[in-house]
């Protein structure tokens, strides 16, 4: 065996031991997200079966029902029969809904995905120019600007702005549809496929029902959007000042390279390392479904079925639509931990 | 800035072009019927298990009990899938007849059997509104022998007391007597469960409309049913959509993306009120604002004290301001449209009046105690307003907010001192309040019953024996003079200061015509409206 092959061979055994860890990392995670939130709802004061039978029951429906959730048994025993269930992707059957969980988060995950995904694409897009412009000119008239709309959107109530929002945008000025995801009379012109509904509209080619679902995302994504561009253009800038005090950038000066080149080449390249976990992380933030906004704009997301369900304690929808906001939020991680190997040198070399 | 600027003029545009004021469409269509309401209440679809206020709405269009009152003058019974019914000399049976020749939306004919199969059905289910039927000695195990076919279109409901007629008739109205489609529910049955996972989320009635689809947290559709036996309903289709805030289900309305807005607050009718495209349709509900006093409590035993706090609410200015339009004051235990209804309110604000039965009670300074109060704008009002006047002679309220299923959870194991709170009734019948307020058989930690006396810890003491006679009563007038008799009781020594009677109030598009709100909420109905 000669040194090349010994060496290929090291490094698949290391890439394999790191992959074995990360799988053990998250499925650790995944258990103790489990076990918390099994336990925070074995201990809040709200009887779940009041939830499924109502106030009005006679106590042999109550005693039926109080078997039929399991809760006769221990806690641990209900913990153990519910990760089977886990294991084999049986999530249960919520009992509000009446319906599997699965089939829940299939349609309320791919609503709050939209808007978020709109939410974190108009955050970015302006808040990293915005965020770099106002480094650039620090303690200047613009800085200001930025830093205000920063602190209002940082803040303000989104409730309050939300509905404001809505009285100016949809009730007063008419540019834009209200609350929902798209008109009544283009709901049945589309056939649910991916559940997102910009995607539905286009890959069926129904263009008015495109625009009618744009025209219906527009102000909540923007809502969003600026909450994630108040932090992110923040974080922007106070990484770019941290950049443009450095040597590298006097060097650069010095040897007569165009200003907008430092900008926007060196010092934001470096600049990204970090920003890429604050987009994530945002990101993840919107993912989880913004329960206030969905409320507003009666967006039939996964933010407002998990506050229904903990409203109720049905702890099976709770549970599952926890595992999904604890797989995105890790999902997101491991990526960001990704793109942080591809954008920053010193990392892709040990790597 | 080069940068930036180009960006925001791109998003601009981007923005115009998708939002242009010509695409936004302000009209529902013609014969569409839209209503926005929060529906996140829906737990079931199946007749034998729906209790929630929307589903009850939805049933009352589109299934048919076996009979119907006039929602004006609920005295007048008459029969919907019944014909005629008449009682045995004994009064322990009701041989109904059913009306012939009339069919299913699925085209199947309405028959006994099916008759027959929905309350054995709902009685072997046994699901939170068994009990409706379940109270005439109805039970899982002697169903079959109670509830009997005796033709192909008629059948003998059997009973294990001589019950009031009027009592058994009007429980006969709620929407668990509805009547399902036997032979398409058995087609879905699985492991003997008749139908009941299928039916929950699927349909398999008469009435006007059918059940298309409900899709939680989002929407509900009901489309016309073209095999409906009666008049055909107005509207094609009749969709409610879940918006959960008020404020922008009033928004909506003013825009006309819905027809009808069904959770306007105080606030948003008054600003509603200068709108000419708006227009509101009333009616007075069952449902009735209380607090109660927990008799654990020793303070709170006293009668004195009770009498106290009852003379301690503004029941006027709460209903003038925070309540406006959607409450009246009412301070018996049945509201106003039930047979027996006492409609006096002795009680208002008089602090002095408040002082001086403290001072009797040796408590001349006032003490402090905790209300648990539902932490939804309206309670939570109600409860700020009346923490204020009891202040007034020193009772000291510390207010405990909590989410529904909390507040009640704790109600219900008797751990609170004050609950602020609503009942509303579970059929049209005066028994169904009197069983609550007014009758408490066992009042030990373990009873298995949890009537409103009980959570109160309120031994109602030969009111018990009152609530069971008046129940057996087969004059309705004497059944009436009763019950008011029980009130007046209740309303002078009792741990219940109740206050108001809800009055719903839907807002409408002005060219909606035609929709009735009416005393339970399987009542309100739009089969024939226009718009």
């Amino acid at each position: 065996m000669d040194a090349k092959d010994e060496g290929r061979h090291s490094a698949l055994l290391s890439f394999l031991n790191r992959a074995g860890r990360l799988v053990v990392t998250v499925a650790l995670t995944f258990l103790g997200l489990l076990l918390a939130t099994f336990l925070i709802g074995r201990v809040v004061p709200i009887d779940p079966v009041l939830a499924v039978v109502g106030d009005r029951a006679t106590q042999s429906t109550y005693d039926q029902a109080y078997k039929a959730l399991g809760l006769d048994k221990s806690l641990a025993e209900q913990f153990w029969i519910y990760l089977q269930k886990v294991v084999t992707g049986d999530f249960g059957t919520s009992f509000m809904t009446k319906r599997p969980i699965l089939e829940d988060i299939a349609r309320t995950f791919p609503a709050t995905l939209e808007l978020a995904t709109a939410g974190i694409l108009i955050g970015t897009i302006l808040g990293i120019p915005v965020g770099v412009w106002a480094a650039v000119r620090q303690g200047k008239l613009f800085d200001q600007i930025v830093r205000v709309l920063g602190l209002v959107g940082y803040s303000a109530p989104i409730f309050w702005l939300a509905l404001v929002g809505l009285l100016l945008f949809y009730a007063k000025l008419g540019w834009v549809s209200g609350p929902g995801r798209i008109d009544i009379s283009n709901e049945y012109v589309i056939t649910r496929q991916t559940g997102i509904m910009l995607l539905d509209t286009a890959l069926q080619g129904e263009w008015d029902a495109f625009r009618n679902a744009v025209s219906h995302l527009v102000l909540p994504a923007s809502l969003l959007g600026y909450f994630s561009l108040a932090y992110i253009s923040r974080m922007t800038r106070s990484f770019m000042l941290n950049e443009l005090s450095q040597e590298y950038i006097t060097t650069a000066r010095v040897k007569g390279v165009p200003e907008w080149r430092i900008i926007w080449v060196h010092a934001l390249r470096n600049a990204a390392v970090p920003l890429v976990t604050v987009v994530a992380l945002s990101y993840a933030t919107l993912l989880e479904g913004s329960v206030l906004t969905e409320t507003v704009f009666a967006w039939p997301g996964l933010g407002l079925y998990l506050t229904n369900s903990l409203q109720s304690a049905d702890m099976n929808a709770v549970l599952g639509a926890t595992i999904v906001v604890g797989a995105v939020f890790i999902g997101l991680n491991l990526l960001s931990d990704l793109l942080y190997g591809l954008l920053d040198p010193r990392i892709r070399r040990r790597t | 800035m080069f940068h930036s600027r180009k960006l925001l003029a791109a998003s601009v545009a981007v923005f115009a072009l998708f939002a242009g004021p010509g695409l936004v469409a302000a009209e529902t269509p013609a014969d569409t019927l839209v209503q926005a309401w929060a529906i996140d209440d829906i737990i079931s679809l199946d007749p034998a298990e729906v209790f929630e206020l929307s589903t009850s709405e939805m049933l009352g269009n589109s299934y048919e009990t076996l009979i119907g009152y006039d929602p004006k003058d609920v005295t007048k019974l008459f029969g919907k899938v019944a014909d005629s019914w008449t009682v045995s000399e004994d009064g322990k049976t009701i041989s109904f007849k059913i009306k012939e020749g009339r069919t299913f939306a699925s085209g199947n004919p309405i028959t006994a059997d099916d008759v027959v199969y929905s309350f054995v059905r709902t009685i072997k289910m046994d699901k939170s509104p068994a009990f409706i039927l379940g109270q005439f000695g109805l039970t899982p195990d002697n169903v079959e022998q109670m509830v009997v076919k005796t033709g192909d279109n008629s059948f003998d409901f059997k009973m294990d007391k001589a019950y009031a007629p009027s009592f058994v008739l009007y429980c006969m109205t709620a929407t668990v007597a509805s009547i399902v489609d036997k032979k398409l529910v058995a087609e879905h049955e699985v492991n003997g469960d008749f139908g009941y996972e299928w039916l929950k989320t699927n349909y398999a009635g008469s009435g006007p409309y059918i059940i298309r689809e409900w899709r939680p947290n989002e929407a509900a559709v009901l489309e016309r049913n073209e095999n409906y036996s009666g008049e055909k309903a107005t509207m094609a289709r009749v969709i409610y959509r879940h918006v959960p805030e008020g404020a922008t289900q009033r928004l909506m309305l003013e825009k006309g993306d819905v027809d009808i807005a069904r959770n306007l607050g105080a606030e948003e009718i008054e600003g509603l009120k200068s709108n000419p495209d708006v227009a509101f349709q009333e009616g007075a509900k069952g449902t009735l604002y209380y607090f109660s006093l927990n008799q654990k409590n020793e303070t709170l035993a006293k009668p004195e004290v009770a009498e106290a706090m009852k003379y301690l609410v503004d029941y006027q200015a709460i209903a003038d301001t925070i309540m406006r339009g959607k409450v009246k004051v009412h301070q018996t235990f049945l509201p106003e449209g039930f047979l027996g209804a006492l409609n006096e309110n002795p009680y208002s604000l008089d602090v002095a009046k408040a002082k001086e039965l403290l001072a009797k009670a040796g408590l001349p300074d006032g003490f402090t105690v905790t209300m648990d109060t539902r932490n939804t704008p309206e309670i939570t009002g109600m409860a700020q307003a009346i923490q204020g006047t009891m202040a007034q002679a020193g009772i000291k309220i510390e207010i405990v907010p909590g989410d529904g299923q909390q507040t009640l959870t704790k109600y219900r194991a008797r751990n609170h001192d004050i609950y602020i709170g609503v009942w509303g009734p579970d059929y049209q019948d005066p028994h169904t309040n009197a069983d609550t307020f007014a009758k408490n058989l066992d009042n030990s930690d373990g009873a298995t019953a949890k009537p409103l006396a009980w959570r109160n810890a309120w031994d109602p003491k030969d009111l018990s024996a009152k609530v069971d006679a008046a129940v057996m009563e087969a004059d309705p007038a004497k059944r009436a003079a009763m019950y008011q008799e029980m009130q007046k009781e209740i309303l002078a020594n009792s741990p219940y200061v109740i206050m108001f009677q809800q009055i719903e109030v839907a807002g409408l598009r002005s060219n909606v015509k035609g929709f009735i709100v009416g005393p339970s909420f399987n009542d309100n109905n739009y089969v024939y409206v226009t718009k």
